[in-house]
């Protein structure tokens, strides 16, 4: 950066804009390579991979149980509903991670 | 602190509900966790109240927090539901600070962080969900029940992609209550795991202090953490209101 000490070099805006750069009060122009910024931590998203593909699960468990005990057909609409939710799961997965159409 | 001597770690005796506010609480069966509700709900009324009483033009610390707070929902709510989103403004800002100050308390000693019980967690994704529910039926009638069966599916797979997006539908529920019950309870887990350890590590004489110290540290560096994801899952659960607002205002 060039010296300036408020002289007639460089007009008012070039100098204020150099000073705000100086001070960081500019957002930083994005580079094509951080474009997703500081997005969250591989950690969380693993967290709530985890809970999304769990959280379905036991949905579907539950309603199968549940009708089975209403209809009193014991393991068999248990056995429907649990790829169900396998299927649900993924899908909320997908949804969680797919790629934008705005990016 | 009782764990000197003992050789077991109890830390799930912290989420114990015990009453408070003595005898009268007792009767009406007041827990702890009420309390702490209470306060959370006030702590926000006051951040609000006292933050904007001086009205100023250039406000001061206080003001400028109360500010930040309005504004930053303000635009999460734009931001996700879009225009319609400051109708829900009020809901979303209420959930936010709700949680965010009772699960910054948590981090306090004595205090009890009621966003570790799930019946808590669960109230409050339930209401979400109901409400979301109720805002999709009242802005497209039964039109909304076409969210269920995406565009394009061939019909003989249309059954199957009801019943899958119905269990996604509902699996909302479980994953945001599950989320946010299971990152407060996790943290306090471990924090009550590593105080024990400097407590009986430190118990055992001269060997003991070097991993009593080192516990210390790691426990240390764990309530910076616990800061962290207190504000981070307040955050998320109010973004994921809004993702599901938007989800029910605009379906899709």
């Amino acid at each position: 950066m060039k010296k300036d000490k408020g002289g007639a070099d460089g007009s008012f805006e070039d100098r204020l804009n150099a000073a705000r750069g100086k001070q960081g009060l500019d957002p930083r122009p994005k580079s094509p390579k951080d474009s997703g910024g500081t997005g969250p931590s591989p950690m969380g998203i693993g967290l709530r991979v985890g809970v999304e593909l769990v959280s379905a699960m036991v949905v579907a468990v539950a309603i199968g149980y549940g009708l089975d005990w209403v209809f009193g057909t014991r393991p068999i609409l248990m056995v429907v509903f649990v790829p169900l939710g396998g299927a649900a799961g993924v899908l909320n997965v997908w949804r969680l991670l797919a790629p934008k159409p705005g990016r | 602190m009782s764990a000197e001597g003992s050789s077991s770690i109890d830390a799930l005796g912290q989420f114990k509900l015990t009453t408070a506010l003595g005898p009268i609480g007792a009767s009406v069966n007041f827990t702890q966790a009420n309390l702490m509700m209470i306060v959370a709900s006030v702590l926000t009324l006051g951040l609000l109240w006292l933050g904007m009483r001086p009205r100023a033009m250039v406000p001061g610390r206080f003001q400028a927090a109360a500010e930040l707070a309005y504004e930053t929902i303000m635009k999460m709510c734009v931001d996700g539901i879009g225009h319609e989103g400051k109708k829900f403004f009020p809901i979303v800002f209420t959930l936010f600070f709700f949680i965010l100050f009772g699960n910054l308390l948590g981090v306090f000693p004595y205090f009890f962080t009621f966003n570790s019980h799930i019946a808590i967690t669960l109230s409050l994704s339930l209401f979400v969900f109901v409400l979301v529910t109720v805002v999709a039926l009242r802005e497209h009638g039964l039109h909304f029940f076409s969210y269920f069966l995406p565009k394009g599916i061939p019909g003989v797979l249309a059954p199957l992609m009801v019943a899958i997006e119905l269990i996604s539908y509902l699996s909302r529920i479980i994953s945001l209550s599950v989320r946010l019950f299971a990152n407060m309870m996790a943290g306090h887990v471990m924090l009550e795991v590593f105080a024990s350890f400097i407590v009986m590590l430190g118990g055992i004489g001269l060997l003991g202090y070097f991993p009593a110290g080192l516990s210390l540290v790691v426990n240390t560096g764990l309530i910076g953490f616990e800061l962290l994801v207190a504000s981070l899952q307040a955050y998320v659960f109010a973004v994921l209101t809004c993702i599901y607002l938007h989800d029910a205002v605009h379906l899709h």
